[in-house]
Protein backbone atom coordinates (compact mmCIF):
# COMPACT_ATOMS: atom_id res chain seq x y z
CA UNK A 1 0.00 0.00 0.00
CA UNK A 2 2.72 2.47 0.94
CA UNK A 3 4.76 1.50 -2.06
CA UNK A 4 1.71 1.92 -4.27
CA UNK A 5 1.02 5.38 -2.86
CA UNK A 6 4.59 6.40 -3.53
CA UNK A 7 4.30 5.25 -7.13
CA UNK A 8 1.02 7.10 -7.46
CA UNK A 9 2.74 10.33 -6.45
CA UNK A 10 5.65 9.70 -8.76
CA UNK A 11 3.31 8.78 -11.58
CA UNK A 12 1.26 11.94 -11.18
CA UNK A 13 4.39 14.04 -11.24
CA UNK A 14 5.66 12.36 -14.37
CA UNK A 15 2.21 12.47 -15.92
CA UNK A 16 1.97 16.22 -15.36
CA UNK A 17 5.12 16.68 -17.36
CA UNK A 18 3.95 14.43 -20.19
CA UNK A 19 0.59 16.17 -20.20
CA UNK A 20 2.17 19.58 -20.68
CA UNK A 21 4.18 18.32 -23.62
CA UNK A 22 1.20 16.45 -25.06
CA UNK A 23 -0.81 19.68 -25.29
CA UNK A 24 1.67 20.97 -27.84
CA UNK A 25 1.20 17.90 -30.02
CA UNK A 26 -2.53 17.94 -29.79
CA UNK A 27 -2.97 21.66 -30.48
CA UNK A 28 -0.76 21.62 -33.54
CA UNK A 29 -2.43 18.50 -34.81
CA UNK A 30 -5.83 20.05 -34.23
CA UNK A 31 -5.07 23.16 -36.19
CA UNK A 32 -2.97 21.96 -39.10
CA UNK A 33 -3.48 18.20 -38.97
CA UNK A 34 0.19 17.48 -38.61
CA UNK A 35 2.28 15.64 -36.04
CA UNK A 36 5.04 18.03 -35.07
CA UNK A 37 7.82 15.52 -34.53
CA UNK A 38 10.18 18.31 -33.55
CA UNK A 39 8.07 19.09 -30.47
CA UNK A 40 10.00 16.68 -28.25
CA UNK A 41 13.17 18.50 -29.18
CA UNK A 42 11.58 21.84 -28.47
CA UNK A 43 10.93 20.47 -24.99
CA UNK A 44 14.58 19.40 -24.77
CA UNK A 45 15.59 22.95 -25.73
CA UNK A 46 13.34 24.20 -22.93
CA UNK A 47 15.11 21.94 -20.46
CA UNK A 48 18.50 23.23 -21.56
CA UNK A 49 17.34 26.84 -21.43
CA UNK A 50 16.23 26.31 -17.84
CA UNK A 51 19.51 24.67 -16.99
CA UNK A 52 21.56 27.45 -18.59
CA UNK A 53 19.62 30.11 -16.71
CA UNK A 54 20.22 28.20 -13.49
CA UNK A 55 23.95 28.04 -14.15
CA UNK A 56 24.04 31.74 -15.02
CA UNK A 57 22.23 32.51 -11.76
CA UNK A 58 24.89 30.52 -9.96
CA UNK A 59 27.66 32.40 -11.75
CA UNK A 60 26.10 35.73 -10.86
CA UNK A 61 25.66 34.70 -7.27
CA UNK A 62 21.86 34.77 -7.32
CA UNK A 63 21.13 32.08 -4.79
CA UNK A 64 17.66 32.97 -3.63
CA UNK A 65 15.65 29.98 -4.85
CA UNK A 66 12.34 31.68 -5.73
CA UNK A 67 14.23 34.20 -7.86
CA UNK A 68 16.16 31.41 -9.56
CA UNK A 69 12.97 29.55 -10.32
CA UNK A 70 11.18 32.61 -11.64
CA UNK A 71 14.08 33.49 -13.90
CA UNK A 72 14.34 29.90 -15.14
CA UNK A 73 10.66 29.82 -15.91
CA UNK A 74 10.46 33.16 -17.66
CA UNK A 75 13.62 32.83 -19.70
CA UNK A 76 12.98 29.22 -20.70
CA UNK A 77 9.46 30.06 -21.79
CA UNK A 78 10.52 33.09 -23.83
CA UNK A 79 13.44 31.45 -25.58
CA UNK A 80 11.72 28.16 -26.21
CA UNK A 81 8.64 29.91 -27.56
CA UNK A 82 10.96 31.70 -29.98
CA UNK A 83 12.27 28.31 -31.09
CA UNK A 84 8.76 27.00 -31.54
CA UNK A 85 7.85 30.02 -33.61
CA UNK A 86 10.97 29.68 -35.77
CA UNK A 87 10.44 25.97 -36.37
CA UNK A 88 7.01 26.67 -37.78
CA UNK A 89 8.24 29.61 -39.83
CA UNK A 90 11.22 27.79 -41.32
CA UNK A 91 10.12 24.21 -41.64
CA UNK A 92 6.33 24.11 -41.94
CA UNK A 93 4.88 27.32 -43.28
CA UNK A 94 6.68 27.12 -46.63
CA UNK A 95 5.13 23.68 -47.05
CA UNK A 96 1.58 24.69 -46.30
CA UNK A 97 -0.71 23.28 -48.93
CA UNK A 98 1.71 20.57 -50.02
CA UNK A 99 0.92 16.88 -49.53
CA UNK A 100 0.75 15.70 -45.93
CA UNK A 101 3.97 13.77 -46.09
CA UNK A 102 6.10 16.83 -46.85
CA UNK A 103 5.70 18.67 -43.53
CA UNK A 104 6.00 15.35 -41.70
CA UNK A 105 9.41 14.74 -43.22
CA UNK A 106 10.33 18.34 -42.59
CA UNK A 107 9.35 17.83 -38.94
CA UNK A 108 11.61 14.82 -38.59
CA UNK A 109 14.40 16.83 -40.20
CA UNK A 110 13.80 19.67 -37.77
CA UNK A 111 13.94 17.25 -34.87
CA UNK A 112 17.34 15.99 -36.03
CA UNK A 113 18.59 19.53 -36.57
CA UNK A 114 17.59 20.63 -33.07
CA UNK A 115 19.04 17.66 -31.23
CA UNK A 116 22.30 17.79 -33.21
CA UNK A 117 22.55 21.49 -32.64
CA UNK A 118 22.29 20.99 -28.90
CA UNK A 119 24.71 18.09 -29.08
CA UNK A 120 27.24 20.42 -30.73
CA UNK A 121 26.56 23.37 -28.48
CA UNK A 122 26.30 21.51 -25.17
CA UNK A 123 28.31 18.37 -25.81
CA UNK A 124 27.06 14.81 -26.03
CA UNK A 125 27.34 13.95 -22.35
CA UNK A 126 24.53 14.31 -19.82
CA UNK A 127 24.74 17.60 -17.94
CA UNK A 128 23.89 17.49 -14.26
CA UNK A 129 22.78 20.30 -11.99
CA UNK A 130 22.51 20.11 -8.22
CA UNK A 131 19.04 19.82 -6.67
CA UNK A 132 17.33 23.19 -6.31
CA UNK A 133 14.24 22.24 -4.35
CA UNK A 134 14.89 19.63 -1.70
CA UNK A 135 12.88 17.99 0.97
CA UNK A 136 9.25 17.18 1.32
CA UNK A 137 6.62 15.65 3.52
CA UNK A 138 6.74 12.14 4.87
CA UNK A 139 3.13 11.17 4.54
CA UNK A 140 3.15 7.51 5.53
CA UNK A 141 5.41 4.86 6.92
CA UNK A 142 4.93 1.14 6.63
CA UNK A 143 5.72 -1.35 9.40
CA UNK A 144 8.75 -2.41 7.43
CA UNK A 145 10.02 1.15 7.55
CA UNK A 146 9.21 2.19 3.98
CA UNK A 147 8.59 5.93 3.98
CA UNK A 148 6.25 7.56 1.47
CA UNK A 149 7.68 10.90 0.36
CA UNK A 150 5.81 13.76 -1.20
CA UNK A 151 8.56 16.09 -2.31
CA UNK A 152 8.08 19.87 -2.31
CA UNK A 153 9.20 19.77 -5.90
CA UNK A 154 6.52 17.24 -6.75
CA UNK A 155 3.92 19.52 -5.20
CA UNK A 156 5.24 22.44 -7.23
CA UNK A 157 5.14 20.41 -10.43
CA UNK A 158 1.63 19.14 -9.92
CA UNK A 159 0.20 22.48 -8.81
CA UNK A 160 1.89 24.40 -11.59
CA UNK A 161 0.61 21.92 -14.12
CA UNK A 162 -2.94 22.11 -12.82
CA UNK A 163 -2.78 25.91 -12.88
CA UNK A 164 -1.38 26.02 -16.41
CA UNK A 165 -3.97 23.59 -17.69
CA UNK A 166 -6.78 25.61 -16.14
CA UNK A 167 -5.46 28.82 -17.68
CA UNK A 168 -5.10 27.08 -20.97
CA UNK A 169 -8.53 25.57 -21.00
CA UNK A 170 -9.92 29.02 -20.30
CA UNK A 171 -7.83 30.59 -23.03
CA UNK A 172 -9.06 28.13 -25.63
CA UNK A 173 -12.69 28.20 -24.56
CA UNK A 174 -13.27 31.86 -23.84
CA UNK A 175 -10.82 34.23 -25.45
CA UNK A 176 -10.86 35.57 -29.03
CA UNK A 177 -7.51 33.91 -29.68
CA UNK A 178 -8.78 30.53 -28.52
CA UNK A 179 -11.90 30.93 -30.58
CA UNK A 180 -9.85 31.83 -33.64
CA UNK A 181 -7.75 28.72 -33.05
CA UNK A 182 -10.82 26.52 -32.90
CA UNK A 183 -12.24 28.21 -35.97
CA UNK A 184 -9.04 27.52 -37.90
CA UNK A 185 -9.22 23.95 -36.70
CA UNK A 186 -12.74 23.51 -38.04
CA UNK A 187 -12.57 25.49 -41.28
CA UNK A 188 -9.45 27.47 -42.04
CA UNK A 189 -10.79 29.08 -45.18
CA UNK A 190 -13.94 30.27 -43.45
CA UNK A 191 -11.85 31.67 -40.61
CA UNK A 192 -9.88 33.74 -43.10
CA UNK A 193 -13.15 34.87 -44.72
CA UNK A 194 -14.11 36.31 -41.35
CA UNK A 195 -10.86 38.24 -41.07
CA UNK A 196 -8.80 35.81 -39.00
CA UNK A 197 -5.10 35.99 -39.77
CA UNK A 198 -4.64 32.25 -40.11
CA UNK A 199 -0.85 32.30 -40.38
CA UNK A 200 -0.56 34.32 -37.21
CA UNK A 201 -3.00 32.04 -35.41
CA UNK A 202 -0.95 28.99 -36.39
CA UNK A 203 2.26 30.70 -35.28
CA UNK A 204 0.72 31.47 -31.91
CA UNK A 205 -0.35 27.86 -31.56
CA UNK A 206 3.26 26.78 -31.96
CA UNK A 207 4.36 29.46 -29.53
CA UNK A 208 1.87 28.29 -26.92
CA UNK A 209 2.80 24.64 -27.36
CA UNK A 210 6.49 25.49 -27.05
CA UNK A 211 5.89 27.60 -23.96
CA UNK A 212 4.20 24.68 -22.21
CA UNK A 213 6.96 22.35 -23.36
CA UNK A 214 9.46 24.79 -21.85
CA UNK A 215 7.71 24.59 -18.50
CA UNK A 216 7.82 20.80 -18.76
CA UNK A 217 11.51 20.99 -19.64
CA UNK A 218 12.22 23.16 -16.64
CA UNK A 219 10.34 20.79 -14.34
CA UNK A 220 12.26 17.82 -15.64
CA UNK A 221 15.53 19.66 -15.19
CA UNK A 222 14.65 20.23 -11.55
CA UNK A 223 13.20 16.75 -11.07
CA UNK A 224 15.89 14.53 -12.59
CA UNK A 225 18.73 17.03 -12.44
CA UNK A 226 20.28 15.81 -15.71
CA UNK A 227 19.78 16.95 -19.28
CA UNK A 228 21.13 15.53 -22.49
CA UNK A 229 20.56 16.33 -26.13
CA UNK A 230 18.68 13.10 -26.89
CA UNK A 231 16.14 13.48 -24.06
CA UNK A 232 13.54 15.01 -26.38
CA UNK A 233 13.06 11.85 -28.38
CA UNK A 234 11.74 9.46 -25.75
CA UNK A 235 9.82 12.13 -23.83
CA UNK A 236 8.39 13.33 -27.13
CA UNK A 237 7.13 9.91 -28.11
CA UNK A 238 5.63 9.36 -24.68
CA UNK A 239 3.84 12.70 -24.80
CA UNK A 240 2.70 11.89 -28.31
CA UNK A 241 1.36 8.59 -26.99
CA UNK A 242 -0.43 10.54 -24.30
CA UNK A 243 -2.00 12.79 -26.90
CA UNK A 244 -3.12 9.81 -28.98
CA UNK A 245 -4.39 7.96 -25.92
CA UNK A 246 -6.47 10.98 -24.87
CA UNK A 247 -7.67 11.56 -28.42
CA UNK A 248 -5.43 13.63 -30.62
CA UNK A 249 -6.85 17.09 -31.17
CA UNK A 250 -8.55 17.08 -27.76
CA UNK A 251 -7.11 19.33 -25.08
CA UNK A 252 -8.61 17.57 -22.05
CA UNK A 253 -7.59 14.34 -23.76
CA UNK A 254 -3.95 15.41 -23.80
CA UNK A 255 -4.07 16.21 -20.09
CA UNK A 256 -5.77 12.94 -19.23
CA UNK A 257 -3.50 10.95 -21.52
CA UNK A 258 -0.41 12.50 -20.00
CA UNK A 259 -1.45 11.60 -16.49
CA UNK A 260 -2.37 8.07 -17.49
CA UNK A 261 0.94 7.50 -19.25
CA UNK A 262 2.79 8.84 -16.22
CA UNK A 263 0.88 6.54 -13.90
CA UNK A 264 1.28 3.52 -16.14
CA UNK A 265 4.97 4.13 -16.43
CA UNK A 266 5.41 4.51 -12.68
CA UNK A 267 3.40 1.39 -11.90
CA UNK A 268 5.10 -0.60 -14.60
CA UNK A 269 8.56 0.24 -13.31
CA UNK A 270 7.43 -0.46 -9.78
CA UNK A 271 5.87 -3.84 -10.34
CA UNK A 272 7.42 -5.20 -13.52
CA UNK A 273 10.67 -3.85 -14.76
CA UNK A 274 12.42 -0.53 -14.74
CA UNK A 275 14.56 -1.37 -17.74
CA UNK A 276 11.54 -1.94 -19.90
CA UNK A 277 9.50 1.03 -18.66
CA UNK A 278 9.49 2.66 -22.08
CA UNK A 279 7.96 -0.47 -23.55
CA UNK A 280 4.82 0.15 -21.53
CA UNK A 281 4.18 3.53 -23.12
CA UNK A 282 4.88 2.32 -26.63
CA UNK A 283 2.83 -0.83 -26.13
CA UNK A 284 -0.07 1.40 -25.21
CA UNK A 285 0.45 3.51 -28.31
CA UNK A 286 0.17 0.39 -30.44
CA UNK A 287 -2.90 -0.88 -28.60
CA UNK A 288 -4.70 2.46 -28.80
CA UNK A 289 -3.97 2.80 -32.48
CA UNK A 290 -5.35 -0.67 -33.13
CA UNK A 291 -8.41 -0.67 -30.90
CA UNK A 292 -9.39 2.93 -30.37
CA UNK A 293 -7.68 5.24 -32.83
CA UNK A 294 -9.84 8.20 -31.79
CA UNK A 295 -8.51 7.89 -28.23
CA UNK A 296 -10.40 8.18 -24.96
CA UNK A 297 -11.84 11.65 -25.44
CA UNK A 298 -11.52 11.86 -29.21
CA UNK A 299 -14.72 12.87 -30.87
CA UNK A 300 -16.75 10.53 -33.00
CA UNK A 301 -17.61 12.35 -36.21
CA UNK A 302 -21.36 12.81 -36.14
CA UNK A 303 -22.04 16.34 -37.28
CA UNK A 304 -23.52 17.16 -40.61
CA UNK A 305 -21.42 19.79 -42.26
CA UNK B 1 -22.00 57.45 -59.41
CA UNK B 2 -18.67 55.81 -58.77
CA UNK B 3 -18.70 52.09 -58.13
CA UNK B 4 -18.23 50.77 -54.63
CA UNK B 5 -16.83 47.59 -56.11
CA UNK B 6 -15.24 47.49 -59.54
CA UNK B 7 -14.06 44.21 -61.00
CA UNK B 8 -12.26 44.61 -64.30
CA UNK B 9 -10.80 42.02 -66.62
CA UNK B 10 -10.48 39.47 -63.84
CA UNK B 11 -9.08 36.09 -64.77
CA UNK B 12 -8.85 33.37 -62.11
CA UNK B 13 -7.27 29.95 -62.44
CA UNK B 14 -7.44 26.68 -60.55
CA UNK B 15 -4.18 25.14 -61.64
CA UNK B 16 -4.49 25.16 -65.42
CA UNK B 17 -8.26 25.54 -65.47
CA UNK B 18 -9.35 29.06 -66.25
CA UNK B 19 -12.50 29.56 -64.19
CA UNK B 20 -12.92 33.31 -64.84
CA UNK B 21 -11.98 34.47 -68.32
CA UNK B 22 -11.96 38.23 -68.04
CA UNK B 23 -14.90 39.33 -65.94
CA UNK B 24 -16.15 42.91 -65.53
CA UNK B 25 -18.70 43.61 -62.83
CA UNK B 26 -19.58 46.81 -61.02
CA UNK B 27 -21.60 47.35 -57.90
CA UNK B 28 -22.64 50.82 -56.79
CA UNK B 29 -23.22 51.76 -53.18
CA UNK B 30 -26.69 50.87 -51.98
CA UNK B 31 -27.48 48.47 -54.80
CA UNK B 32 -28.51 44.86 -54.82
CA UNK B 33 -26.75 43.24 -57.75
CA UNK B 34 -27.20 39.61 -58.68
CA UNK B 35 -25.16 37.21 -60.72
CA UNK B 36 -27.01 34.29 -62.20
CA UNK B 37 -25.67 31.40 -64.21
CA UNK B 38 -25.63 27.64 -64.56
CA UNK B 39 -23.64 25.24 -62.41
CA UNK B 40 -19.94 25.66 -62.92
CA UNK B 41 -20.24 29.07 -64.58
CA UNK B 42 -17.80 30.61 -62.10
CA UNK B 43 -20.15 32.53 -59.81
CA UNK B 44 -18.68 31.28 -56.56
CA UNK B 45 -15.20 31.72 -57.96
CA UNK B 46 -16.01 35.37 -58.59
CA UNK B 47 -17.13 35.95 -55.00
CA UNK B 48 -14.07 34.16 -53.67
CA UNK B 49 -11.79 36.12 -56.00
CA UNK B 50 -13.17 39.36 -54.56
CA UNK B 51 -12.04 38.01 -51.18
CA UNK B 52 -8.62 37.07 -52.52
CA UNK B 53 -9.00 33.31 -52.19
CA UNK B 54 -7.97 32.44 -54.88
CA UNK B 55 -6.41 35.67 -56.10
CA UNK B 56 -7.04 36.92 -59.63
CA UNK B 57 -4.13 36.25 -61.94
CA UNK B 58 -5.02 39.21 -64.18
CA UNK B 59 -7.26 42.20 -63.90
CA UNK B 60 -8.16 44.10 -60.79
CA UNK B 61 -10.61 44.27 -57.95
CA UNK B 62 -11.13 47.74 -56.51
CA UNK B 63 -13.22 48.31 -53.39
CA UNK B 64 -14.09 51.85 -52.34
CA UNK B 65 -11.30 53.18 -54.51
CA UNK B 66 -8.69 50.86 -53.07
CA UNK B 67 -7.01 48.10 -55.05
CA UNK B 68 -7.46 44.83 -53.15
CA UNK B 69 -6.53 42.32 -55.86
CA UNK B 70 -3.29 41.18 -54.25
CA UNK B 71 -4.19 41.57 -50.60
CA UNK B 72 -4.44 38.61 -48.25
CA UNK B 73 -7.98 37.43 -47.57
CA UNK B 74 -8.06 38.40 -43.90
CA UNK B 75 -7.06 41.97 -44.76
CA UNK B 76 -9.74 42.27 -47.41
CA UNK B 77 -12.37 41.03 -44.97
CA UNK B 78 -11.38 43.80 -42.55
CA UNK B 79 -12.22 46.53 -45.01
CA UNK B 80 -15.98 46.25 -44.84
CA UNK B 81 -16.65 43.20 -47.01
CA UNK B 82 -18.31 40.06 -45.64
CA UNK B 83 -19.29 36.84 -47.33
CA UNK B 84 -21.83 34.13 -46.56
CA UNK B 85 -20.13 31.57 -48.76
CA UNK B 86 -21.29 28.57 -50.74
CA UNK B 87 -22.08 25.66 -48.44
CA UNK B 88 -22.63 28.04 -45.48
CA UNK B 89 -19.48 26.87 -43.74
CA UNK B 90 -20.84 27.17 -40.22
CA UNK B 91 -18.29 26.12 -37.60
CA UNK B 92 -19.89 22.82 -36.63
CA UNK B 93 -18.40 22.49 -33.15
CA UNK B 94 -19.18 26.01 -32.06
CA UNK B 95 -22.45 27.23 -30.68
CA UNK B 96 -24.61 29.71 -32.56
CA UNK B 97 -23.36 32.48 -30.29
CA UNK B 98 -19.76 31.49 -30.83
CA UNK B 99 -20.28 31.46 -34.58
CA UNK B 100 -21.61 34.99 -34.27
CA UNK B 101 -18.60 35.96 -32.16
CA UNK B 102 -16.40 34.69 -34.96
CA UNK B 103 -18.32 36.92 -37.33
CA UNK B 104 -17.62 39.88 -35.07
CA UNK B 105 -13.92 39.20 -34.79
CA UNK B 106 -12.98 42.27 -36.82
CA UNK B 107 -15.43 44.69 -35.24
CA UNK B 108 -15.17 46.55 -31.97
CA UNK B 109 -16.33 44.32 -29.08
CA UNK B 110 -18.40 47.18 -27.66
CA UNK B 111 -20.88 46.71 -30.53
CA UNK B 112 -21.30 42.99 -29.96
CA UNK B 113 -24.43 42.98 -27.77
CA UNK B 114 -26.18 45.53 -29.90
CA UNK B 115 -25.33 43.69 -33.12
CA UNK B 116 -26.40 40.33 -31.74
CA UNK B 117 -29.76 41.81 -30.81
CA UNK B 118 -30.04 43.14 -34.34
CA UNK B 119 -29.44 39.79 -36.02
CA UNK B 120 -31.69 38.05 -33.51
CA UNK B 121 -34.41 40.51 -34.44
CA UNK B 122 -33.94 39.52 -38.08
CA UNK B 123 -33.72 35.80 -37.31
CA UNK B 124 -35.65 35.08 -34.09
CA UNK B 125 -35.04 31.39 -34.72
CA UNK B 126 -31.35 31.87 -34.01
CA UNK B 127 -32.10 33.46 -30.67
CA UNK B 128 -33.99 30.35 -29.56
CA UNK B 129 -31.08 28.20 -30.63
CA UNK B 130 -28.18 30.31 -29.48
CA UNK B 131 -26.56 27.61 -27.36
CA UNK B 132 -26.97 24.86 -29.96
CA UNK B 133 -23.94 23.63 -31.87
CA UNK B 134 -23.71 24.88 -35.43
CA UNK B 135 -23.30 21.40 -36.86
CA UNK B 136 -26.65 20.27 -35.52
CA UNK B 137 -28.72 23.14 -36.97
CA UNK B 138 -31.08 22.44 -39.85
CA UNK B 139 -30.09 23.61 -43.32
CA UNK B 140 -32.30 26.66 -43.14
CA UNK B 141 -31.04 27.60 -39.71
CA UNK B 142 -27.48 27.22 -40.91
CA UNK B 143 -28.20 29.58 -43.77
CA UNK B 144 -29.67 32.13 -41.40
CA UNK B 145 -26.63 31.78 -39.20
CA UNK B 146 -24.30 32.21 -42.17
CA UNK B 147 -25.98 35.49 -43.09
CA UNK B 148 -26.16 36.62 -39.48
CA UNK B 149 -22.51 35.82 -38.95
CA UNK B 150 -21.59 37.84 -42.04
CA UNK B 151 -23.60 40.79 -40.72
CA UNK B 152 -21.78 40.75 -37.40
CA UNK B 153 -18.74 42.36 -39.00
CA UNK B 154 -20.86 45.41 -39.89
CA UNK B 155 -20.09 45.11 -43.59
CA UNK B 156 -20.80 47.77 -46.18
CA UNK B 157 -20.71 45.14 -48.91
CA UNK B 158 -22.29 41.74 -48.34
CA UNK B 159 -21.52 38.85 -50.68
CA UNK B 160 -24.12 36.08 -50.64
CA UNK B 161 -23.56 32.78 -52.43
CA UNK B 162 -26.81 30.93 -53.16
CA UNK B 163 -28.55 31.66 -49.89
CA UNK B 164 -31.70 29.89 -51.11
CA UNK B 165 -30.03 26.61 -51.97
CA UNK B 166 -31.81 23.57 -50.59
CA UNK B 167 -34.41 25.52 -48.63
CA UNK B 168 -38.19 25.12 -48.57
CA UNK B 169 -40.09 27.72 -50.63
CA UNK B 170 -41.39 29.49 -47.55
CA UNK B 171 -37.92 29.88 -46.08
CA UNK B 172 -36.59 31.01 -49.45
CA UNK B 173 -39.13 33.78 -49.45
CA UNK B 174 -38.12 34.78 -45.94
CA UNK B 175 -34.46 34.85 -46.84
CA UNK B 176 -35.06 37.10 -49.84
CA UNK B 177 -37.17 39.36 -47.71
CA UNK B 178 -34.37 39.58 -45.19
CA UNK B 179 -31.89 40.49 -47.92
CA UNK B 180 -34.12 43.36 -48.95
CA UNK B 181 -34.47 44.51 -45.34
CA UNK B 182 -30.75 44.41 -44.77
CA UNK B 183 -30.23 46.43 -47.91
CA UNK B 184 -32.89 49.02 -47.19
CA UNK B 185 -32.71 49.39 -43.43
CA UNK B 186 -29.06 48.75 -42.72
CA UNK B 187 -27.83 50.31 -45.96
CA UNK B 188 -25.74 47.30 -46.84
CA UNK B 189 -24.82 46.88 -50.49
CA UNK B 190 -25.45 43.32 -51.67
CA UNK B 191 -23.84 41.19 -54.35
CA UNK B 192 -25.96 38.08 -54.63
CA UNK B 193 -25.15 34.89 -56.51
CA UNK B 194 -28.21 32.79 -57.26
CA UNK B 195 -29.51 29.82 -59.20
CA UNK B 196 -32.97 30.96 -58.29
CA UNK B 197 -33.06 33.51 -61.13
CA UNK B 198 -36.69 34.41 -60.74
CA UNK B 199 -36.43 35.48 -57.12
CA UNK B 200 -33.02 37.02 -57.53
CA UNK B 201 -33.88 39.18 -60.54
CA UNK B 202 -37.08 40.38 -58.90
CA UNK B 203 -35.13 41.48 -55.87
CA UNK B 204 -32.10 42.96 -57.59
CA UNK B 205 -31.60 46.41 -59.03
CA UNK B 206 -29.30 44.98 -61.65
CA UNK B 207 -28.12 41.58 -62.76
CA UNK B 208 -25.38 39.84 -64.69
CA UNK B 209 -25.61 36.54 -66.50
CA UNK B 210 -22.50 34.43 -66.33
CA UNK B 211 -21.74 31.60 -68.72
CA UNK B 212 -18.55 29.60 -68.63
CA UNK B 213 -16.41 32.16 -66.84
CA UNK B 214 -17.67 35.16 -68.83
CA UNK B 215 -20.40 37.75 -68.39
CA UNK B 216 -22.70 37.40 -71.39
CA UNK B 217 -25.52 39.72 -70.45
CA UNK B 218 -26.23 42.46 -68.00
CA UNK B 219 -29.00 44.88 -67.26
CA UNK B 220 -31.70 45.93 -64.84
CA UNK B 221 -33.38 43.17 -62.86
CA UNK B 222 -36.76 43.60 -64.51
CA UNK B 223 -35.15 43.95 -67.91
CA UNK B 224 -33.29 40.65 -67.57
CA UNK B 225 -36.37 38.99 -66.21
CA UNK B 226 -38.17 39.94 -69.41
CA UNK B 227 -35.31 38.94 -71.68
CA UNK B 228 -36.29 35.92 -73.79
CA UNK B 229 -32.81 34.40 -73.70
CA UNK B 230 -32.72 34.60 -69.93
CA UNK B 231 -36.22 33.22 -69.69
CA UNK B 232 -35.36 30.30 -71.92
CA UNK B 233 -32.12 29.45 -70.16
CA UNK B 234 -32.85 30.15 -66.50
CA UNK B 235 -36.53 30.54 -65.88
CA UNK B 236 -38.85 28.38 -67.92
CA UNK B 237 -38.94 24.88 -66.59
CA UNK B 238 -36.76 26.05 -63.73
CA UNK B 239 -37.64 27.59 -60.39
CA UNK B 240 -40.69 29.73 -59.84
N1 LIG C 1 -11.02 24.33 -55.92
C1 LIG C 1 -11.19 24.10 -57.24
N2 LIG C 1 -10.27 23.40 -57.94
C2 LIG C 1 -10.42 23.18 -59.26
N3 LIG C 1 -11.46 23.61 -59.98
C3 LIG C 1 -12.41 24.31 -59.36
C4 LIG C 1 -12.32 24.58 -57.95
N4 LIG C 1 -13.42 25.30 -57.59
C5 LIG C 1 -14.13 25.44 -58.71
N5 LIG C 1 -13.54 24.86 -59.78
C6 LIG C 1 -14.03 24.84 -61.15
O1 LIG C 1 -14.23 26.17 -61.58
C7 LIG C 1 -15.40 26.29 -62.31
C8 LIG C 1 -16.31 27.33 -61.69
O2 LIG C 1 -16.75 26.85 -60.42
P1 LIG C 1 -17.69 27.69 -59.46
O3 LIG C 1 -17.75 26.96 -58.18
O4 LIG C 1 -17.19 29.08 -59.42
O5 LIG C 1 -19.06 27.61 -60.22
P2 LIG C 1 -20.49 28.14 -59.78
O6 LIG C 1 -20.93 29.05 -60.85
O7 LIG C 1 -20.43 28.68 -58.41
O8 LIG C 1 -21.33 26.80 -59.81
P3 LIG C 1 -22.54 26.32 -58.86
O9 LIG C 1 -23.76 27.07 -59.28
O10 LIG C 1 -22.65 24.88 -59.16
O11 LIG C 1 -22.15 26.61 -57.45
C9 LIG C 1 -16.03 24.90 -62.37
O12 LIG C 1 -15.69 24.32 -63.61
C10 LIG C 1 -15.37 24.18 -61.24
O13 LIG C 1 -15.22 22.80 -61.53
MG1 LIG D 1 -21.23 28.13 -56.66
Amino acid sequence: MEYFTQQLINGLTLGSIYGLIAIGYTMVYGIIGMINFAHGDVYMIGAFQAMIVFLICGALGLTWVPLQLALMLIMAVIFTAAYGWSVERLAYRPLRGSPRLAPLISAIGMSIVLSNYVQLAQGPRPKPIPPVIRGGFQIMESDAGFVVQLGYLQIVIILLTVALMAIFAYLIAKTPLGRAQRACEQDMKMASLLGVNVDRTISLTFVMGAALAAVAGMMVTLYWGVNEFAMGFVAGIKAFTAAVLGGIGSLPGAMLGGILIGLIEAMWSAYFSTEYKDVAAFGILVLVLIFRPTGLLGRPEVEKV
Amino acid sequence: MTAMLRISGVRTFYGHIEALKGVDVEVAEGEIVTIIGANGAGKSTLLMTICGSPQARDGSVVFEGQEITRQPTFEIMRKGIAQAPEGRRIFPRMSVIENLKMGAITSDPKYFDEDVEKVFAIFPRLKERQAQRGGTLSGGEQQMLAIARALMSRPRLLLLDEPSLGLAPLIVKQIFQVIREINEQQKVTVLLVEQNANHALKLADRGYVMVNGRITLSGGGAELLANPEVRAAYLEGGHH
